[in-house]
């Protein structure tokens, strides 16, 4: 008797699920593209990752190719180039945490100072804009005024003094990191600012209203209002950032750092799948060093993240 | 509010790091358009910094000559005008479905989309699917893989969700399907985030010379962005560029003022232009929608 009624209610309920979704047919119609893309463009690479443990071959395929379990990650540690690699990495990505992480910050403390009105807009209109240029723009912006003959920069540092002989910035190794920091930080500081300037406007003003009255001064005001309100979504951002830092960066690497002589400190992990895998065409070797990345990276956002949770502040 | 000296000498200071950032952020374009306006044999001697000494239009006319640098621009154009729109529709339309909580799989399809934001396979095996499907050579693979993007629909999505039942239901009561009151009522109310969304995508459209660098190899198909990368990385691309084209060749000979320098710097500025014109026009709507993408990425 239990039974029979049990199959009952769920033939019922299999046919109201059916009806259900022949009343929502152009809804389903409208995700089913998406859908086949996303598994085309993002899951068939993930599949993809396996070759990672093969001799890849491009003409046997998956299916063909012998399986040789961790040699290419093996190869990959044991490379000369390892630890330089690694190194460089982990510089990179740290100098533009140190960096590249605190300026859109302060930029937003400091606009928020800002009370002509027209300055405040032009200083924002101006600073987003190279957000929007490409990396082939700005690498060649960096040619230009970096340049060993008749490049701004060393003009200005001739004129001023501070040097004798013109310097070959792009060309000599212990410039890159700086350069390829500032690139960054003057790329993307202004845009970078926009949500903590969001955040910073949502602040109640009578929190600042009553500061005043109690004496506070502008400067402590920012430290003891504006700083504390933001913190959250700093958080957030901080999570993101640990999570990204395997990912050092490529194309302005791969554009700035494109002088022969610089790339025992160009070399990332990024560029160094590029190199192997696009160049050289080590596929199965490139895609073991990409997905031991890949890993890493995931590992990071977790850990980042359980970390912030502690402090009131996570993606989830 | 009366400021005290220590107030003062703050703000003063704040004004000076804006003024100085201001500069910085704005010379590396200034010096190229100085130099793209100068005679290019006068900016060998150097010392070109604000202002053109010998002014002069023929690295544009140059430019604009070029029928190679002409096709690169053509291409660009045609990939941001195709590209941003099949973005949208596709992503709109997704979003669209995703924001109707009645969806069947609504939330199994969220994490299949969460999922390629935290694990993606890499350079190597989408270079590898991509070659299998036949995109190598292809004007479409600078479309095709971009056209989702998960990121956009969530964004998307939660400005939908936020917009007021009352319109739609009222469009339903009229007898609109969903593909009707998307087109009729959603679309018309959505300006602000289709052209935020629709700039980010048309300028990664536009920025993206790394797509076409490594899946096409015929000249013809190339973007501009890639052609100026080829051209910025050796010096030899220019004058095969000039070498191969006629019309550039007498011309480079009858001003001999045109070097690779004031070219390059030249087709810097036009490759640039069209944002700079866009982008204003749409700041104000883009500090919501990155607020909205901040917010729930």
């Amino acid at each position: 008797m239990r039974t029979a009624t049990n199959k009952s209610t769920i033939y019922k309920r299999e046919r109201g699920k059916l009806y259900e979704l022949s009343r929502q047919w152009e809804l389903q119609v409208m995700v089913l593209p998406a859908v086949i893309l996303i598994f085309i463009f993002s899951y068939l690479p993930m599949y993809g990752v396996l070759m990672a443990f093969q001799d890849y071959n491009i003409f046997e395929g998956m299916a063909n190719s012998p399986w040789v379990g961790l040699k290419h990650f093996e190869m990959f540690f044991q490379s000369p180039e390892f630890s330089n690699v690694m190194r460089n990495t982990i510089v990179i990505s740290l100098l533009k945490l140190c960096i590249g992480f605190p300026a859109p910050i302060i930029l937003a403390l400091f606009l928020n100072e800002v009370n002509r009105m027209w300055f405040k807009r032009l200083t924002q209109t101006v600073s987003y804009l190279p957000h929007f240029m490409s990396w082939v723009i700005i690498s060649g912006f960096a040619a230009s005024i970096l340049a060993v003959d008749n490049g701004s920069l060393n003009l200005l540092l001739e004129k001023t003094g501070l040097i004798d002989e013109p310097i070959n910035f792009l060309s000599t190794s212990k410039y890159f990191w700086v350069i390829l920091a500032s690139a960054n930080v003057w790329k993307e500081i202004g845009f970078s600012s926009i949500v903590y300037l969001a955040a910073i406007a949502s602040i109640d003003p009578q929190i600042y209203e009553a500061a005043a009255v109690d004496g506070a001064s502008r400067f402590k005001r920012m430290f003891i209002i504006t700083i504390p309100s933001i913190m959250p979504i700093v958080m957030v951002f901080f999570v993101l950032a640990i999570g990204n830092l395997l990912s050092a960066g490529f194309e302005d690497i791969l554009l700035l750092g494109s002088s022969p002589v610089v790339q025992d400190v160009a070399q990332v992990i990024d560029t160094y799948v590029y190199k192997y895998g696009i160049q050289s065409s080590r596929l199965s070797y490139a895609t073991a060093v990409g997905l031991f990345k890949s890993a890493i990276s995931v590992v990071l956002l977790f850990g980042a993240n359980k970390m912030a949770r502690k402090y009131g502040g996570g993606l989830w | 509010m009366k400021l005290t000296r220590g107030d003062k000498t703050f703000i003063s200071l704040i004004y000076f790091f804006l003024i100085l950032l201001l500069f910085a952020a704005f010379y590396p374009f200034w010096n190229a358009l100085a130099i793209s306006l100068n005679s290019g044999t006068d900016t060998a001697h150097g010392g070109v910094t604000f202002w053109p000494r010998d002014f002069t239009f023929d690295n544009y006319l140059f430019v604009l000559k070029n029928d190679a640098l002409l096709h690169g621009f053509m291409i660009s154009v045609i990939r941001v005008a195709a590209g941003t729109v099949l973005s949208l529709f596709f992503t709109g339309l997704f979003a669209y479905a995703m924001s109707k909580k009645i969806l069947i799989g609504r939330k199994a399809i969220m994490i299949y989309c969460i999922f390629t934001m935290v694990f993606s396979g890499g350079l190597i095996p989408a270079f590898i699917v991509n070659r299998n499907l036949g995109l190598m050579d292809n004007f479409w693979v600078m479309i095709i893989p971009s056209i989702v993007s998960v990121w956009n629909m969530i964004v998307f999505r939660t400005f939908f969700e936020e917009l007021p039942p009352e319109m739609e239901e009222s469009a339903k009561m009229d007898g609109c399907g969903y593909f009707g009151t998307f087109f009729r009522v959603i679309l018309p109310l959505s300006k602000p985030v289709f052209a935020t969304l629709g700039l980010f995508t048309a300028v990664y459209h536009w920025n993206d010379w790394f797509t076409a660098s490594i899946y096409i190899n015929n000249q013809n198909l190339k973007p501009i962005q890639t052609i100026l990368q080829q051209v910025l990385s050796s010096t030899v691309m220019m004058e095969q560029m000039v070498n191969s084209n006629a019309s550039a060749q007498e011309f480079m000979q009858r001003t001999r003022s045109v070097t690779n320098k004031s070219i390059t710097m030249t087709t810097m500025i036009v490759a640039t232009l069209p944002i700079v014109c866009v982008y204003p026009f749409l700041q104000k709507y883009f500090v919501k929608g990155v607020m909205i993408g901040a917010v729930k990425g």
